[in-house]
């Protein structure tokens, strides 16, 4: 068939115009596909399951923060009518495990404590039952003896000489060090005009995701195990459970429901997990445990508290010259995500500025503290906090705007962290200047009243790590795309929608590639069994830029076989370009010589003897530094007003400027840093695990305060547009980064609005009284 | 403790459950009756995602004792939408005003926003921000739930529906 004897397409009413580019869904503020199962109730998470015959589960936690276990008796538990199965660390292998498989030293916890317990909350035993009350009947009759020992509750105690050791292998409790060298700092420090050193702790704060973690599992007729689970990383959870029971990763399948949130509070393998799978496998019936809130909030990961001490050098005019940091991070009694965050923490100290000389020193400490693990920015908040204070400290003293000090400073395009990374994308200095713009900085800069204030705080963060702790031997990310004779697709991937959209964002990335309608698109996910290998999960801001780009490369070998159908029925000169778009395939010099998908897939089929037409498309970050392969950047202005009688700081209003790339869904971004700045709040002013020697003294919602919708301020927020090359169309991290810069913005400005400035977070009015010299 | 029997009309629909005496309507609705929609965010009263209707009136399902529910009528978030194609207008505005992320609030957001639509069908932002202060959120901030809200301000039949479904004939 030559192209001159085809006749012109015939006109098609529905289909859009064949001239110009159809419409692109990059940029639109497509609604939630899964929305509506979750305004009807609809949706299914862990806990909504019932499987016949299920038993529920409960966890036996340890009373004390550290001591020997000298003898467990869970006989009179056993016995007790209904009880299906008691299992305590005896009874399971002691295999140690953890997130960092790349080194296993690092990998220091089991399921279920052995000879010793490490907080108030570690998990002894767990027990199995018809129903819930006997469950919780049966954990009272385990008889445990433990023999306390001395415990440590903060980094400098348990640094002593002749602390107490949580751990055997660590008497010193120094679970590892991070180093990271550059420049001359010695010279810089020598030839700086203006020095400062600083001395900051953050406190920990709970995610609060509102979904508790649940887990519930089933030992399959063939004795594998299938484990429902409320976890951002379903490929960890699937290695990490073959592993403790010493199974096969294969026998292992990990299905992620509908994700009640995570923040980073769900990306490990769980006792409840394994207890789950162990206890089903010894029963033969399904067990589910669903944690109650008090557990989350006393027992459960939180955000690092963090001692930093910063030393900066400044030359006059307010230029960098060198920075030191010291990090001591409270890890409680296990490492979990730890050893990634003593290395983000430095990484995070010099991240947004130019910093020709930098020496960090990193220490993960452990205490007897519930452990700590990763959150929302992850490092970042405690390393901002540190940095962004100690910048509007030095802006003060130098006698320059902390804008400008900051526009003098600023990470710019092409600017290299070196031996880290080199930045891409960058809308930083723009940020700035809209920020400024506004808030109306420059006016009220001019005319300060007493108890009012403006704060400035700026971020950078990752979009995605590309460090392989996890020691994977699969790409970073995949996708399996499939497309079928009805002009429709399937997009298949373990990427894991916790509640933050990607779900939605990925069938964009692929409707757009293949010119479809997003309810064209069938989505496959959240089943290790079902899902290509692999996907490491959602954290580190990495599912739009990783797991897109899986999408994208596999739909672009889709298209290609797509364009053979067209370049074929239309005999096209090689030259031509063929695009997809308005659910066709088509040249785009000549659009009328187009075939809507499905008949081009039915030709690719029928050219291939039947066989599907499908693709399987990965990114795994290469060549890219050590951290990540794009960067986000953004500022923040907060504008307080301080109620110099109670010392009760308000925020008027917050306004944000930040540069995320392009946009792919905007109603997305905002919801991202809506959500972002409500949870900052929070870690600003009214969060805070409150503990005592271990105890975790407000374990319910109403004391831990986080705010509620009367809480928030108004708040504006623009962007900056940049394109990352890296990333799916431009795309990068929105909505993570922006858990830094709101303390510190805050914190800026109460001090302009009072004098005090907040070197241990949360502010709170008793020490901005305290700092008034009021009696309190 | 033994238990006992009670009878409850759900979404319109008579049932009767074998409960014990401290079994929550929370977990009566999910366990027994399988409507999960209904969340528990906590069991103590404090993050409102446990919000269903006790005869029209908006109460936190894990601080009522199902016993409490006999003879009662009862509303939850599957009984909310007039049908299984359409829904209410205050789950529609949550669709497309961007109001759902995780969606594990969500239930008691709506069902917290439609009892407000109906008692104040012109509820003004302080109004729904004060109305919605029992019912956290992790994700949103709040901000586009509280304009689903207001977008439903003014749209007479969000109050009707919502009348409709807090007197349980949803
Ligand atoms: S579960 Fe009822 S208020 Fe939280
Ligand atoms: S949408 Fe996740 S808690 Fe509200």
């Amino acid at each position: 068939m030559s192209e001159a004897r085809t006749p012109p397409a015939a006109p098609d009413p529905a289909a859009r115009p064949v001239s110009g580019p159809p419409e692109s869904l990059i940029g639109q503020r497509l609604p939630r596909p899964d929305a509506r199962a979750k305004v009807t109730g609809a949706a299914i998470y862990t806990d909504d399951i019932q499987l016949p015959g299920m038993l529920y589960g409960a966890m036996l936690r340890s009373p004390v923060a550290h001591a020997l276990i000298k003898r467990i008796d869970a006989s009179k538990a056993r016995a007790l009518p209904g009880v299906k199965c008691v299992i305590t660390g005896q009874d399971v292998p002691a295999i140690r495990y953890g997130n960092w498989r790349l080194v296993p030293e690092l990998q220091d916890e089991t399921v279920l404590a052995t000879d010793k317990v490490r907080f108030i909350g570690d998990e002894v035993a767990a027990v199995a039952a018809v129903d819930k009350d006997t469950a919780e009947a049966a954990l009272a009759l385990i008889e445990v003896e433990y023999q306390e020992l001395p415990a440590v509750f903060g980094v400098d105690e348990a640094l002593a000489d002749g602390a107490p050791a949580v751990h055997d292998e660590h008497p010193d409790n120094l679970s590892l060090r991070r180093d990271i060298d550059y420049g001359d700092l010695e010279q810089a420090f020598a030839a700086a005009d203006y020095v400062r050193e600083d001395t900051f702790t953050t406190h920990a704060v709970s995610h609060a995701y509102m979904e508790p973690c649940s887990a519930l599992a089933r030992a399959d007729s063939d004795g594998r195990i299938t484990l429902w689970t409320s976890t951002q990383t379903p490929y960890y959870v699937q290695c990490l459970l073959a592993r403790t029971m010493e199974l096969r990763e294969n026998d292992v399948r990990v299905i992620k429901p509908a994700v009640g949130g995570g923040f980073g509070g769900k990306m490990e393998l769980r006792p409840w997990d394994f207890c789950a799978a162990w206890m089903a496998r010894e029963t033969g019936r399904p067990v589910k445990f669903t944690l109650s809130r008090e557990e989350e909030l006393a027992t459960g990961r939180r955000r690092h508290p963090v001692k930093i001490t910063s030393k900066i050098a400044f030359r006059q005019d307010g230029t960098i010259l060198g920075k030191e940091v010291t990090a001591k991070l409270d890890g409680g009694g296990y490492n979990g995500m730890g050893p990634t965050a003593t290395f983000l923490i430095g990484n995070f100290g010099a991240m947004l500025y130019k910093v020709p000389a930098y020496r960090y020193r990193g220490i993960y400490v452990y205490t007897n503290n519930p452990p700590a693990g990763a959150m929302r920015g992850f490092g970042a908040p405690q390393a901002l906090f540190a940095g962004e204070m100690q910048m509007n400290k030095a802006a003060e003293e130098l006698g320059i705007d902390p804008i400008e000090l900051r526009l003098k400073n600023a990470m710019e395009p092409g600017d290299a962290i070196p031996g880290v990374a080199t930045i891409g994308s960058c809308g930083f200095r723009e940020c700035l200047e809209k920020v400024r713009e506004l808030s109306g900085w420059d006016a009220r800069m001019a005319a300060k009243l007493p108890g009012e204030g403006l704060g400035i705080a700026c971020y950078s963060f990752i979009s995605g790590g590309v460090f392989n702790w996890f020691n994977t031997r699969y790409p970073f990310s995949s996708a399996e795309v499939k497309v079928f004779d009805d002009g429709t697709a399937q997009l298949t991937t373990l990427a894991a929608d916790i509640g933050q959209g990607s779900d939605l964002i990925l069938c964009q990335i692929l409707a757009e590639e293949l010119g479809l309608k997003i309810e064209d698109i069938r989505l496959v996910t959240g089943d290790t069994a079902a899902c290509p290998q692999s996907d490491l999960g959602t954290w580190g801001s990495r599912v739009t830029l990783m797991a897109g780009n899986a999408v994208r490369d596999a739909a672009r070998q889709v298209k290609e076989r797509l364009a053979e159908m067209v370049s074929l029925k239309f005999d096209l000169n090689v030259i031509h370009e063929i695009a997809c778009g308005g659910g066709h395939v088509y040249s785009k010099s000549k659009p009328s010589r187009r075939i809507p998908l499905g008949e081009a897939v039915a030709m690719a089929q029928r050219a291939n003897r039947g066989r599907p037409l499908k693709a399987s498309g990965y990114y795994t970050p290469r060549d890219v530094g050590l951290v990540s392969p794009a960067f986000s950047f953004g500022a923040q202005v907060a504008d307080v007003r301080v109620d110099l009688e109670t010392g009760l700081p308000e925020v008027q209003r917050m306004f944000t400027v930040h540069d995320c790339g392009t946009e792919l869904n905007p109603m997305a971004v905002e919801g991202q840093l809506e959500g972002s700045i409500q949870m900052s709040l929070g870690y600003a002013l009214s969060e805070e695990l409150l503990m005592d020697r271990g105890r975790t003294l407000n374990a319910t919602l109403l004391d831990y305060k986080l705010p509620v919708a009367e809480d928030m301020p108004p708040s504006v927020s623009e962007t900056v547009e940049t394109y990352e090359p890296e990333g799916p169309f431009g795309a990068k991290e929105a909505g993570e980064g922006l858990a830094c810069p709101t303390a510190p913005a805050i914190a800026h400005a109460v001090h302009q609005a009072t004098g005090y400035f907040c070197r241990e977070l949360p502010i709170t009015p008793v020490k901005i009284l305290r700092h008034l010299g009021r009696e309190i | 403790m033994e238990p006992r029997t009670i009878t409850l009309t759900v979404n319109g629909d008579r049932r009767c459950v074998a409960v014990r005496p401290n079994l929550t309507l929370v977990e009566a609705l999910r366990d027994e009756l399988h409507l999960t929609g209904t969340k528990q965010g906590c069991g103590t009263g404090d993050c409102g995602a446990c919000t269903v209707y006790l005869d029209g009136r908006p109460v936190n399902s894990c601080l009522t004792l199902a016993v409490e529910a006999d003879g009662r009528s009862v509303t939850t978030v599957e009984g909310l939408a007039p049908s299984g194609t359409e829904l209410h207008p205050v789950q529609e505005a949550f669709i497309a005003h961007g109001a759902v992320q995780c969606g594990y609030c969500t239930p008691g957001m709506v069902m917290s926003s439609a009892a407000l639509l109906s008692r104040e069908p012109a509820a003004d932002e302080p109004s729904v921000r004060h109305a919605l202060a029992g019912n956290l959120c992790r994700c949103t901030g709040y901000t586009k739930i509280v304009e689903a809200v207001l977008a439903c301000v003014g749209d007479g039949s969000c109050g009707a529906h919502g009348a409709a479904a807090a007197e349980g004939k949803a």
